[in-house]
């Protein structure tokens, strides 16, 4: 260095700071193509779409009108669609994830399992809707219903649960499942009453990501054969005469908001076009607030673990 | 080289005592045939320089090393008066682990409530009853010295405290389940040096009650809380005298070496 004088040194840092703001543009330039491409989508439909959000939108069956035309079978559909989904996907994910991370020997049969899982997440979603349709719709009879649908859905997000299960219960620092095992806990009660209650925010949130993905799903679902219009509610549980059964509702036909989206999209009217949008819209808003109530049940819950 | 030199013998009640142990983590031969007795109600401490195995042999006591795959013991390890081999496969972990406590080297509290944390030992054992409960989570935290600090605040997270004050919740927790033999690894190496004089106080206190084996990386703390001292070196017990003999006219070169400082 002694044969550079202050000022040669000076102007090198100048030379080589140049390209920390050549990155820094090309950086911010990259980030925008993303976020701008949303909020031009995100704007362009609210502009569309905005005026047709009214009480009656969300009350109103599908019509042959566009401006009496509303949501309610879709938005019904895909919240009862994402109950069964819920129900099945949770139990049967974190149950598995345990499995693997906490009871199952370490060997080539599990290292295949693990391999298999992680790549679970990459089928394409019509892959799913394909074998919904032979499994579910017809070898097991539930028909062209709810319950197939949200079956399908569970599958298709299992993969995500089972990898947000396994990360979060090995962020549980080795010692703190040792202090358990030391004071002679058996497995299950480790599980039970550690590995569990402080995986629960890394578990929820990934049941949320993954129910975030599964609520704009269209193509699986169109495969298994949801009706596209459709102006009537599943029976309600004990309603109605001969009385509903409690799970009656599971069987019936359904529809949900992307298909409702498309249906009204393929139409030749703009007045349905604006419909579209305006579903559109009311499917965005509900997915970003499951993310933003992952990232808020995150929040909390992690206030009481520090590790 | 298990023998005591000097007439402490007499009153010495033999609580357990490791036979010809030897342990591999997979193919590392970690600990070779170490035979040494623990003497109930006494301090012994297991010193060495890094990797010399007296983590290893440490967690022998309570078969932690079986919650890990492939790793393997041989020889024996008796905890009397029952004479059971606490290494014998047919012996549940869970039954040793129930018998024989351990404090670790970092403070590892649950984030759960103070209450709790010294609780779980027992609620793992079956302890329903809120006041019997009560009752023991008072003497184990009033056995860590922990109790006048923390009364007023049981139901507060356990990580709302010191890091020493965690340490002795961690020992309150071993304690609630009153363990035959209390199992320290380096429980102060975490620790600033008040925090560590308060444990050491406080492990001279429970040897009245309770038999204790404690590794530690730091000589003096050896020679300050403990009635006898292993030296181990390269998974070999070199040599196990009461701690007074082994800091003042040790019989092995290697031992006095290491406790001069000019190895290690």
């Amino acid at each position: 260095m002694a044969d550079m004088t202050v000022s040669e040194i000076r102007k090198l840092i100048t030379r080589h700071k140049r390209w920390d703001l050549v990155f820094a543009m090309i950086g911010l330039f990259a980030l925008m193509i993303g976020v701008l491409t949303f909020v031009a989508l995100f704007t362009g439909m609210a502009m569309d779409g905005a005026h047709r959000l009214s009480w009656d939108f969300f009350t109103n069956f599908p019509s042959r009108r566009p401006e009496q035309a509303g949501i309610l079978s879709a938005w019904i559909g895909s919240t009862l669609v994402m109950l069964v989904t819920a129900c099945t996907a949770v139990p049967l994910g974190v149950a598995g994830a345990v499995y693997l991370e906490e009871y199952a020997p370490k060997n080539w049969v599990t290292d295949i399992i693990e391999i298999n899982v992680t790549n679970l997440a990459g089928v394409p979603s019509i892959i799913y809707g394909l074998l919904a349709l032979g499994l579910f719709v017809y070898q097991f009879g539930f028909g062209q219903s709810i319950l197939s649908a949200g079956l399908t859905l569970a599958l298709l997000i299992l993969p995500i649960v089972i990898v947000a299960t396994r990360e979060a219960i090995r962020s549980i620092p080795g010692i703190i499942r040792e202090g358990a095992y030391a004071v002679g806990a058996t497995k299950w009660q480790t599980t039970a009453d550690h590995i569990l209650p402080y995986s629960l925010p890394g578990i929820l949130t990934g049941v949320i990501i993954g129910m975030a993905r599964a609520i704009g799903e269209t193509a699986p679902i169109i495969t298994i054969g949801a009706l596209t219009f459709i102006a009537f509610l599943p029976p309600a549980p004990f309603a109605g005469d001969p009385a509903a059964g409690p799970f009656d509702w599971l069987f019936a036909p359904f529809t949900v908001m992307p298909i409702q989206m498309f249906n009204w999209t393929s139409r030749p009217e703009a007045a349905f076009h604006q419909n579209a949008a305006a579903a559109g819209l009311v499917l965005v808003v509900m997915t970003l607030s499951m993310n933003a109530l992952a990232i808020y049940i995150r929040y909390r819950l992690r206030k009481n673990i520090k590790w | 080289m298990s023998k005591i030199t000097d007439g402490a013998q007499a009153n010495l009640v033999l609580k357990a005592e490791s036979r010809n142990l030897s342990f591999h983590y997979s193919t590392f031969h970690a600990l070779k045939g170490i035979n040494m007795p623990i003497y109930e109600k006494k301090v012994t401490a297991l010193i060495g320089p890094s990797g010399c195995g007296k983590s290893t042999y440490l967690r022998c006591f309570n078969r932690m090393h079986d919650l890990y795959p492939g790793n393997r013991y041989e020889g024996e390890i008796r905890l009397h008066p029952d004479n059971t081999n606490l290494l014998n496969p047919q012996v549940d972990p869970i039954e040793v682990r129930m018998r024989i406590s351990m404090v670790f080297q970092k403070p590892n509290p649950f984030p759960k409530s103070i209450y709790e944390n010294v609780a779980y030992g027992l609620r793992v054992r079956g302890v329903r009853g809120v006041a019997t409960l009560d009752e023991k989570v008072e003497q184990a935290l009033r056995g860590a010295a922990l109790w006048d600090e923390v009364k007023d605040r049981l139901d507060q997270l356990a990580f709302n405290l010191s890091g020493g004050q965690q340490q002795r919740l961690c020992i309150a927790r071993a304690l609630a389940t009153e363990p035959e033999i209390l199992l320290f690894d380096e429980p102060t190496s975490a620790l600033d040096p008040i925090a560590t004089a308060s444990i050491e106080e406080l492990i001279a206190d429970l040897k009245d009650k309770v038999t204790i084996l404690i590794v530690t990386h730091n000589m003096q703390q050896a020679a300050r809380v403990s009635d006898f001292t292993a030296y181990m070196y390269l998974g070999e017990m070199i040599e196990f005298d009461a701690t007074d003999t082994i800091f003042i006219k040790p019989k092995n070169k290697a031992t006095e070496d290491y406790i001069t400082g000019r190895f290690g």
